[in-house]
Parts: structure tokens; sequence; C-alpha cells
């Protein structure tokens, strides 16, 4: 006697994307926190001490912001125009930002007042950094020139114009006290050695440089502008090694994970793009805004994305802590000592075993579908926490029903609550390809069965009118696939050589008399 | 053409056994069923097949035990004749020549020497009228004595042998017919009749389809197509009759039982539920669900402890009075019609094809014995009349027997098919195959043919489908779901003018594929997906195609609509040969050059086996049956016939096995083999257990003994003596006390088995 066999779900596999540890990772961040700013978003920095606080430029002021808080900790706003650009030295202790009117200044993170002023721009200087010494800044600006200032005495020490467009990208090395990289809107981006005094390579970007990046290895460069992100290998005197498109607008910024160097790039279409080790897009963040500008904090702690609407997003990554927190408060069940009471028994040899039969577990509409109680499997499948996490269990019920042909009689009968759910459950699901074709028969036994009596209750009436929308919106657009279907395989037709199909067309034509004769 | 006589057609294994109630003995140690034109005995608590009864020559309709001798069976035939067996061992007692095919027995105790048989009067057989006869056995002492004396109790019975039965000792016997129920008493010598409305208010089928006596009560209990059963009392009143309805089942109540006390009453019917019905308190009723197929006969053993049923899925299960199964008896499952191919599993050399409903079954040739079924659809089989059920309707394994597809299909009749292609890979662990793979939308439409790539190193799997497609899959690689690499997809869709496909197949090293779209047959290259040619025989659709094999391998062979036998030579794209017959099914062998093809002309059906390099064919058999044969298959030997006439080379390393319309499962043997066969009978001797009495302890100890002592002093001599005393012994050891004959007739045939034969003490001295 064969036990009773349980209706089958089917499993079916997730189309698109992946999941990887990469994804998981990136995945693994708070829903952000909105900041709002008096402008747009133009740099955020974060300083490379413990606190790991960020200073965030935007309009006439930057904000100094800590890890966790949302308002600023200090601000400055001594600027009369729009500030650019302002970033850290290594210590973190000093703070170097540019201005709209050319002026370059220097403030004390815990002061209020500039330290230092250099002028010398002629126009709007939108990039500064201090180099890796930490005596000396570079500044990039829209007179064409690059300049170089000495701290202590605020002096020019160098100025450089080769660029012939703004410069709107810079990047000082890590390693070597006097290079910088810097790309500029003339498509080119250059790296400097200020021993020598001038560009020492030159890479043609092909679009305006909104962003340049060195590895911390130095001998990868990135570079973004337009909707391209370029990858150069410096060891190979600049070679390009790869070019990403996976923007669709220009891509503004583009920043390196601390752990695995995992390059991320924003864009003006609102989207922040995760590359793995071998550039393949891993994972992706939305914006509600462009993007103008992103950074990582270190042990990508935090996420911060700055928009043109003057909202700062900060993510902050979640935290093994604050889940076991979630899964403390609920009850602990029994332990593991209760499940395998008396199962690792074993027997000794003049034992005499008693055999249970293993009892067959099954779920609640199996039970019933088991009893021939139709009306309450579909129920049971129907009921709410079912439908709606589990629609294919719903689905599989359906079939199983439909294939022992009782299925009218489990729609049959019902009110106009328990319709309501079963025509709620068609909306949901009777375009999904998956479910289609079982819901279609569903839809037509409803009609069948309640055609006399629909418009007695005009809710149901009204489901079944957006039921008739859905489907004749669903009927269109497989029209239109189909269409473009057409279209393709004409293209495709044109496009494959004609030649054998024309040879063995008169293959079978020539054999004939052949075949005849023999 | 080669004239063969030393090759014959022989019915190889599977009969039905649920053709009629098995019979358990009244030691409840063995069941009895027909099988063919066998009877078969079975083991109630091993389930082996012990030995069958042969010697009828047409189907055994009807056994039943003999009511003066327990250890005695008569059977009947179609062939015209009622056989008393002994039936522990094997041994025909007599033979009574009716004359006429008989189709049902009863007796009854109450009538000694008294066989009531169903005849059919023989006027035209389409208008089968049968007839319900009492016959007197003769006194006779010789082995085949003619029975003339036959006198009708009634004509016009129905056909179906369980709406006939004996009540209360024999008094009466009741039979219906339609919707009329006639009892007839002996005493009186009369027939009192009770007809039912064909229909009542309530639209109820009447029409009685089964009938139970009771054993000590006047009690009938009727059943009815609509799963009613009527349960009459008082009917010796003509008048004052009445009746009592119940109803459980929802469809044809297919037989009915007392238990022998009369304290319960079995149904069982379509449903596979065995019901038992207290007797008087007609609402309590325990269930055994799920049996099988449909019961269709149920019976008690005499003492009550044991129930047996047979189903229609050719299995007979054996219960307890406790209501719990202890044994299942399998045969070979004949469904309807077998879906399927005939294929060989190529790791245990079963044949498989179309089992239990949604199943394969795998079925041991060489022992005739069932293995196992391979559940595919996996859903609840619901019992139902007239429901759309999955059926597997295709199966294919590869060359190592490490993948199984299969396809499984619903909706014949209505238009929305439903149909799964399933994967199956084989466990080494639990040694069964393990689902792998469900494709649900494969195609959309039908899948006509299927075949895996022959090769050892990749597997692939073709399907074509009215669709006008045919795709290739393949094991892993798809970029869409990126799930772990042993699940199956697509690789390839290809299709030809938007025409049909009618068959695929691989050559036999993979490196072509032929499809067969209406007229024209494709070839292309699994590798590229290249189609290489076209080859066309213009009058007629492609109906079977294969390639030949080791040296013929060049060759391709179709078959057409149009009777038309084609050969292509695939090196100049030419054909070959062809020739006009009509072949219904081309087998290729796989282990040599050889084609079977099977034609059928005028009403019977010729085998052609030949080798595509040479249009002769190596051997030819007119009419080796009246049906159509659609399938076939070629099972490899155990060890290679080393047979040098030419005629019979062919049959060497595989054997052919073919299947006809009537389901029957042919095969051919040579002489050399049967003659191996009988030897090998020969040599089995059968010492089927002999139950340990404390009789038993006291002689066995003692035969054992004196065996002992023959085979150490008269070693040729023993044999005979042996047998001769076996039967005694075994015949007083297994019979009850109270049934054996009276001491004295059996002390001298007792005696005699102890002592020494003479001849063996006179070969003595002379050695």
């Amino acid at each position: 006697m064969a036990s009773f066999k349980p209706t089958k779900v089917q499993f079916l596999p997730k189309l698109g994307e992946k999941v990887t540890e990469d994804t998981l990772y990136w995945k693994n961040y708070k829903s952000p926190v909105q900041i709002k700013e008096f402008g747009a978003v133009t740099k955020i920095d974060f300083s490379p001490l413990a606190p790991h606080n960020y200073a965030v430029t935007a309009s006439t002021r930057i904000h100094v912001y800590g890890l966790h808080s949302q308002e600023p900790i200090r601000s400055f706003t001594r600027f009369r125009d729009t500030a650019y650009g302002g970033s850290f030295r290594g210590d973190g202790k000093l703070l170097v930002a540019g201005s709209e009117e050319g002026l370059i200044r220097l403030f004390d993170i815990c002061g209020r007042v500039a330290l230092r002023q250099f002028t010398g721009h002629s126009k709007a200087v939108h990039v500064t950094s201090f180099l890796s010494d930490g005596f000396r800044v570079v500044s990039g600006s829209d007179d064409l020139t690059c300049r170089v200032w000495d701290v202590p005495s605020a002096v020019e020490l160098s100025s450089i114009t080769e660029h012939t467009d703004y410069i709107r990208a810079l990047a000082p090395s890590k390693l070597n006290p006097d290079l910088f990289v810097t790309g500029s809107y003339d498509h080119t981006v250059k790296v400097f050695d200020m021993r020598s005094g001038s560009s020492v390579m030159t890479m043609q970007h092909g679009h305006p440089v909104e962003c340049v990046l060195l590895y911390p290895s130095e001998a990868l460069l990135v570079s973004t502008g337009g909707r391209y992100v370029k990858i150069w290998d410096l060891l190979k005197g600049g070679q390009e090694l790869v070019s990403l498109k996976n923007h669709h607008k220009t891509v503004t910024c583009a920043c390196l994970s601390s752990v695995g160097n995992k390059l991320l790039t924003g864009s003006l279409d609102r989207h922040v793009k995760v590359y793995n080790s071998s550039y393949k897009v891993v994972h992706n963040f939305d914006c509600d805004a462009s993007i103008l500008s992103m950074a990582v904090a270190p042990d990508d702690e935090v996420v911060a994305v700055g928009m043109t609407n003057g909202v700062l997003s900060v993510r902050h990554r979640k935290h093994k802590k604050d889940k076991e927190t979630l899964t403390s408060r609920r009850r602990r069940g029994p332990s593991y000592r209760v499940f395998v009471k008396g199962k690792n028994f074993v027997p000794r040899q003049d034992d005499f075993l008693v055999s249970k039969p293993v009892k067959q577990y099954l779920r609640k509409y199996d039970k019933q579908l088991k009893s021939f109680e139709v009306s309450k499997a579909l129920d049971t499948a129907l009921q709410m926490w079912t439908r709606t996490s589990k629609p294919e269990v719903t689905v599989a019920v359906i079939i199983e029903l439909n294939r022992r042909g009782t299925l009218k009689n489990a729609l049959a009968g019902r009110n106009e609550e328990s319709l309501t759910k079963i025509l709620n459950f068609l909306l949901k699901h009777i375009f999904d390809p998956r479910f289609s074709r079982p819901l279609l028969t569903v839809g037509d036994i409803v009609l069948d069965l309640y055609r006399q009596v629909l418009h007695q209750s005009p809710v149901v009436e009204r489901q079944l009118q957006r039921l008739m929308e859905v489907l004749g919106r669903e009927a269109e657009l497989q029209q239109e696939l189909l269409q473009v279907l057409g279209i393709l395989d004409t293209l495709f037709a044109s496009l494959t050589p004609r030649k054998e199909v024309a040879a063995l067309a008169a293959l079978p034509v020539d054999q004939g008399p052949q075949l005849q004769a023999a | 053409m080669v004239e063969t006589s030393d090759i014959r057609v022989v019915r190889c294994g599977g009969s039905k056994v649920n053709l009629t109630p098995p019979i358990i003995s009244s030691d409840s140690r063995f069941v009895l069923c027909t099988s063919g034109d066998l009877v078969k005995v079975y083991s109630t608590r091993t389930e082996e097949w012990l030995h069958s009864l042969q010697g009828h020559t047409n189907q055994v309709t009807g056994i039943t035990l003999n009511p003066a001798n327990h250890l005695q069976v008569y059977s009947c035939s179609v062939d015209g004749t009622v056989k008393l067996w002994d039936f522990i061992d094997g041994i025909l007692i007599k033979t009574f020549v009716i004359g006429c095919p008989l189709f049902a027995i009863y007796v009854s105790e109450k009538h000694t020497g008294v066989l009531f048989l169903h005849v059919s009067m023989a006027t035209d057989s389409k208008n089968e009228c049968f007839q319900l006869v009492s016959v007197h056995l003769p006194k006779s002492a010789e082995q085949e004595v003619e029975a003339k004396e036959m006198s009708a109790v009634s004509s016009h019975i129905s056909k179906n042998p369980s709406c006939t039965a004996f009540g209360r000792g024999g008094e009466y016997i009741a039979f219906a017919r339609h919707l009329q129920l006639n009892v007839y008493f002996f005493r009186k010598q009369k027939t009192y009749s009770f007809s039912l409305k064909a229909t009542d208010k309530k639209g109820a089928k009447n029409a009685f389809t089964c009938i139970a006596c009771h054993p000590t009560d006047d009690c009938i209990a009727t059943g009815h197509e609509d799963g009613k059963i009527r349960l009459w009392r008082n009917f010796i009143h003509k008048k004052e009759y009445t009746y009592s309805t119940q109803h459980w089942h929802h469809n044809a109540v297919n037989t009915l039982c007392f238990t022998p006390e009369g304290t319960h009453l079995l149904s069982g019917g379509i449903e596979s539920v065995l019901v038992q019905w207290q007797y008087g308190a007609d609402n309590r009723k325990e269930f055994l669900p799920r049996l099988g197929g449909s019961i269709l006969h149920i019976s008690a053993s005499s003492d009550g402890q044991l129930f047996c049923t047979s189903h229609s899925d050719n299995k007979i299960t054996v219960i307890e009075s406790s209501f719990k199964v202890c044994g299942v008896i399998q045969g070979l499952v004949k469904g309807d019609a077998v879906l399927t191919d005939l294929m060989i599993d190529p790791r245990s050399k079963a044949l498989v094809l179309n089992g239990k409903p949604g199943h394969l079954q795998f079925y041991s040739l060489l022992r005739d014995k069932h293995l196992y079924n391979l559940d595919i659809v996996q859903q609840e089989y619901i019992y139902e009349a007239g429901l759309d059920q999955f059926e597997v309707v295709k199966a294919a394994f590869d060359i190592k027997g490490s993948w199984l597809a299969t396809v499984e299909e619903r909706g014949k009749k209505s238009s929305d098919l439903e149909f799964f292609l399933k994967l199956w890979a084989f466990d080494e662990r639990t040694q069964s195959f393990v689902l792998n793979t469900t494709i649900t939308a494969a195609h959309t439409d039908r899948i006509i043919s299927m075949c895996f790539s022959s090769s050892e190193e990749t597997t692939m799997l073709v399907t074509a489908a009215e669709d006008s497609q045919f795709k290739a899959w393949c094991q892993g690689a798809d970029a869409d779901t990126q799930q772990d690499q042993n699940f199956w997809s697509c690789d390839f869709v290809g299709s030809y003018h938007k025409l049909n496909p009618t068959n695929c197949s691989f050559s036999a090293d993979s490196s072509l594929l032929a499809v067969s779209f209406q007229e024209v047959i494709t070839i292309w290259s699994p590798d590229t997906w290249e189609m290489l040619t076209t080859l066309c025989q213009p009058p007629g659709v492609i109906r079977d195609l294969c390639f030949g094999r080791l040296s013929c391998s060049k060759y391709l062979l179709g078959t057409t609509t149009k009777n038309l036998l084609c050969c292509w030579n695939l090196l100049t794209c030419e054909l070959e040969w062809s020739t006009s017959v009509d072949v219904s099914k081309l087998q290729p062998d796989p282990f040599s050059e050889n084609v079977a093809a099977f034609s059928y002309q005028s009403k019977h059906t010729d085998l052609f086996v030949f080798k595509p390099s040479e249009p002769r064919p190596l051997f030819t058999n007119k009419n080796v049956c009246s049906e159509k044969v659609h399938r076939a298959v070629f099972v490899p030997r155990e060890e290679p016939l080393n047979s040098c006439d030419e005629s019979t080379q062919w049959l060497n390393r595989s054997q052919l096995y073919f299947l006809t319309q009537n389901m029957d499962l042919l095969t051919f043997s040579t002489a050399t083999e049967e003659d191996r066969m009988l030897s090998s009978s020969k040599q089995l001797v059968i010492d089927d257990s002999v139950a340990v009495t404390p009789f038993y302890l006291l002689l066995g100890k003692h035969r054992q003994q004196q065996q002992k002592l023959n085979t150490q002093s008269h070693p040729v001599s023993d044999k005979p003596q042996q047998t001769q005393g076996s039967v005694t012994i075994k015949e007083l050891l297994h019979t009850p006390a109270h049934v054996l004959p009276a001491a004295s007739v059996l002390c001298s045939m007792f005696v005699n088995s102890f002592l020494i034969s003479n001849t063996g003490v006179q070969q003595d001295p002379l050695r």
C-alpha cells in the first residue's frame, strides 16, 4: 500500500542576477540617511584618522559630519562664493578648499577661521589637495593652470600650464610627495612630477575628464568622463587596460572601497555601480537625483553620496550585532537535545526491535486533498500568508485540483469575500508567465460559474473590470513583443549568408530523378 | 527466402494473473491464480512463484478448489477441458473433456461430483450468449474422461463470472444479468427472478455487476454499476422479498466477497479501496486505500485469516484479516496500451515499459520477474473513471544507463495539452533513478520523438515536437539561470521550412543527427549544428528512421507511410536501394549490423531481418502473429550463443522481443536454446518449504537418514524411489488430519514408500 503523495510544488529557477559574495556584501547596508545641504554636494572627503569624520562641500559651506551624526559637528562658512573640493590632510588636522572666486583656503579642523589663503588663480578652483608630504597643496583651476603652494609660507611654488581646458580632477600620489595626476576637460589625463616641473605621462581619455583616482598600489589609474570609466596601467606607460561603459550618463565620481579595493562609480544617471576585480558590475545603488560626489569610509562602514539636489545620502553598514539583538528578542525554541532524544540509541544484539511506522507529515492542504475536501484545500492554499509569500504553493494546489477534475467544484458556491480573494490572486499573478496557464483556467471557470450572479456584487464586478483591463494590457504587450520579434527575425534573416540555403534547397530536386531510377 | 523450422515464436513472461479470482489454499500457504494457459502457484509468505500447473492448451478461465479434497483444484479453460490437479506437487490427476469453450467454473460442497460451468452457446461469435450448465463427472479411473452428462441450469446469464454465486451451502444459486437477479433453488427446481428499473429518479444506474451470497444466512449481496450494494433478503418467497441499499463506492462495484464466517462483507471497485462492511451493522466499515490498480476480484481463505485482491495492474495483493498488506505478487503490468517504446535498461538489462499509471516498470526477462516501478509522475493517482490522467508517453535511456529521459502527458481529449519533460540521473548509492530536471514547457506542442546521443563522452538529448521544431538539450551551461551545472537546458533549436518533424535518430558514433520532417530527412552535425544535407523520397511521410551499426554505419534506413523501405548511403548521399514493404516497426540491433523490420500485410505480420549493406534478408518469418507489431526491442544475451546456422546467427548476441497490439510479449527462440532451458529446468529441484510439524520432525529425520543410507549404498537406484516416496509423505504431511482418507487406505502406500525398492538391491551385486 503506497502512502499519499503530497502535492508537488514546482520549483522554478530564479532568473536574473546571480547571488555572489560581492552582492551580499554590498547589499548589507541599511537604508540611506538623507541630509539636506544648501546646494549641490560637489565633494565628500573622509578623514583618514580614527573617528573618520567627513567633510562635505556644498554651496558656500563645508560641513564636517561625524560617522553617525546627522548634524554637522563643525562647519566652515567663511566663503564668499561657492566652495569646491574640501579635502583633508593625511593627518586629518588640516582641510583645504578652493572656491569660485579663485581663492584657496586652509583651515584647521578645530578652528573656524582660515589659517592660510593662497591667492593667484584667476578663475574658479574646483579641485585642491594636499601632497603626501603634508607641507604642500596642489590645486587645479579653470584658468588652465595647476599650482603647487607651500603651506608654511603660503607662497606659490610652481605653476604648470599644460592643460588646454578646465581642470576638474586631481589625485595626488600617496607614495611619492612629488607626483600628482590631473584630469581636464581637454580629454586628457596627465601625471605631473614636481621634480621636473612638467607632465611625465599623458593619456587620452576621449571625453572631458570628471574624476581621476589612483589605486593604493599606484600602478593603476582610473579616469571617468563622459559615459566611460577607463582604467590605465601606469607601469606599462599609461596603457589603457579596460574601458567600462555601464552608465548611461556622465560618470562624475569614482572611489575605491577599502576592503578588496572594489571600484565604485557614480553618475548623473542616479546610479552607483560597484565593480568586482574583473570589472563586472556586481551591485547597484539607486539614488534620487544625479550623483556628483561619493566617498566610502575606511572599512566600508559608510557610503556617502552627494547629489545635485543638495541631498547627502549616507548608507551605514549593517552589523551582526544588530541582527543578534533582534533574534534574541524572539522566544527560543526547544534545544537540540529534545529533537535527538532517543534517536541515537543503538540496539544491542539480543534486543527485540519493534519498528514504528514513520509518520508522514502532510501540509494542511494535502490533508484536505487526501480526504477529498477540495473547497477547503483551496481555501487553505489561498490563505493570506501562502498567497502573498508563496504564490507557487497556491498555484500548485490549483493545478492539482484541475488534474483531479474538481477545480470547478472547489470554486463553486463561494460568497463574495472568498471570491474576492481568488480574484485578487488572479489580478496579481495572472500575467506571470509561470502561473498564467492554470490561472486563466480558474478565471474561465469563475466566469462560467458566477455569470448569473455577478451583478449582485459591485466589488466583484469592479475586480472583474480590472482583470479585463489587466488582460487587455497584457495582450497588447504580447502583440508588441511579437512585432519586435518579427522585426528582429527579418534583421537576422538578412544578416545570414544565403548561399548554403540555396545549395541545400537545390539538392533534393536534383536527387529526385536519380532516386526514382534507383 | 530462408525457411526456418528451428526458430519459433514463443510467448514469454507476464501473462495476466488477474483474469480470475485468485484462490488461497485451505492451509493459507499457497495462492493459485490463472496466468495464460497456466495455473501458477505462489507462496503467500514469500510471494515467490513456486511452480505452475501446465497442461491446458488455451487460456485458463477459472479455478476452484475441489470441495471433496482440499489438496486438489479444478481448472477450466477455453480449450474445452476441466482438469483436476494436485496443486502442491503440480500433478495432473484427471482431465474431463467437455467439448465446448468454458468461461467459468463453480462448485459446491452439497453437489459432489457436479461442476457448474459457464459455456458459450457457440451459435455465432457476434451475439455471444452464455449458459450455466451443470456437468456430472463420471467416476472413472482413466486419466482422460469425456463428461457428456450436461444439463442446463439457465441460459442467458451474464458473461461476467462474478455475477454467479452459490448460496447457503449450495441450496440455491444466484445469477444476475443486466437488471435481473435470478435465484435458482435446487430443491424446488425453480427460478425466481427479481428485476430492477434501469434508472430511478436520481439517475442511478442499476445494472448488476457482481454477486455474493452469505455463507450461512439467506442473504444475497449485489453490486451495481453506480456503486451501490444491495443486500437481498427473504427472496425465498417470491413476492415478499426485501432489500437494503448501501452506498459508498462512487463507481461500479467490481467484486463482493463474504468472509467464510459471514461476519463481514468485502467490496472493491475502481477506487482501489478495499472496504470491509460489518454484516448486520451495515454502516460500520473499514477501509484499506491505495492498493494499486482498481480491484477486480477479492477472495478469502477458508479460515478467514487471509484475503486476496487482484488488481487491474496485474497484481495480486495478500492481505491479513487485520487489514494489513502482507504480500504483493506483481506480474508484468500491461496497461491498455504501452505508449513508450520497449527499452532495455543498459545497467540491469531489464525491460522497461509503461507500468502502473504514471510509472515505468523494470521487468527482468531473464527471471520473468517484476523488479520495481519507477514513479515518474509523482502525483497521487485518483481512481476515477474517465479522469484524464498523466501518462508516461516517451522514455529514453542514454547509452550508459546513467540518464533517463521521460515525457509525461495529459489531455489527449481536451484541447489543452499538458506535458513535462523529465530527466533522471542514476544514483549509484540508492541504485535507482533520481529526478534531476523537470522541463515544463519544453515545446509548445506534443513531443513526437526523443533520442539520446550515443557517444560515451557527451550526453545530449534531442526532442522533436509537433510545433515544427526539434531541440537539443545539454547538461549545464545555461547563461540565464546560472544554476548548478548539473541541470539540463536547451542548447539548440532547429527547424526546417516549418514542417512538422516525424522522427529523430543519432548515428552510432553520434557524429550525425537525422531528423525527418514529413517527407524530407535532414542530416545535422551535432557539433556545429549545421545542416549537412537533406534526403528525400517523395511520396509518403517518413515513419521510422534508423542508422546502420558497426560496418554498416554509412547507411541510413527509413520507412515511409507509402510502404517504402529505403536505404541511403551517407557517403554519396544517394539512395542505395529501396523496396516496397509496409514496415510497421524498424528495429536495429545495437550489437550487430542486423536490422529487424516488422511488416503488416493482409492481416498478419511478417518479420525480415537484414543487413543494410545487403538487400537479401538474413532471415524471414512469415506470419509471426496476426496483429500489427509496433514495439520491438533487441535484448542482449547474457552469454552469446554460438550457432553457426545462417538462419539463427542473428539471434546469437541478442534476442528479439516484440509486443503485439493485444499486449502479448513474444520472442523468438532457437532449438539449441530450448534444449538448454529444458536441461536446466530438470536440474532444478523444487523443494518447496515443507512445514515443520511434529509429524514432519518425526518422519523427516527418519527420511533424511534413509536418504543418506540410500545415497551411500545405491546412488543409481534412489531417484525413482525417492520421488515416489516423497509424494506420499508430502501428501501425508501437508494435509490436515481430518481431511485425509482413512488410515487403512494410506497405510500400504505409506509403508511401501519406506521399503527399499527391488531394483536397487538387484543392481547392488552387479557393481
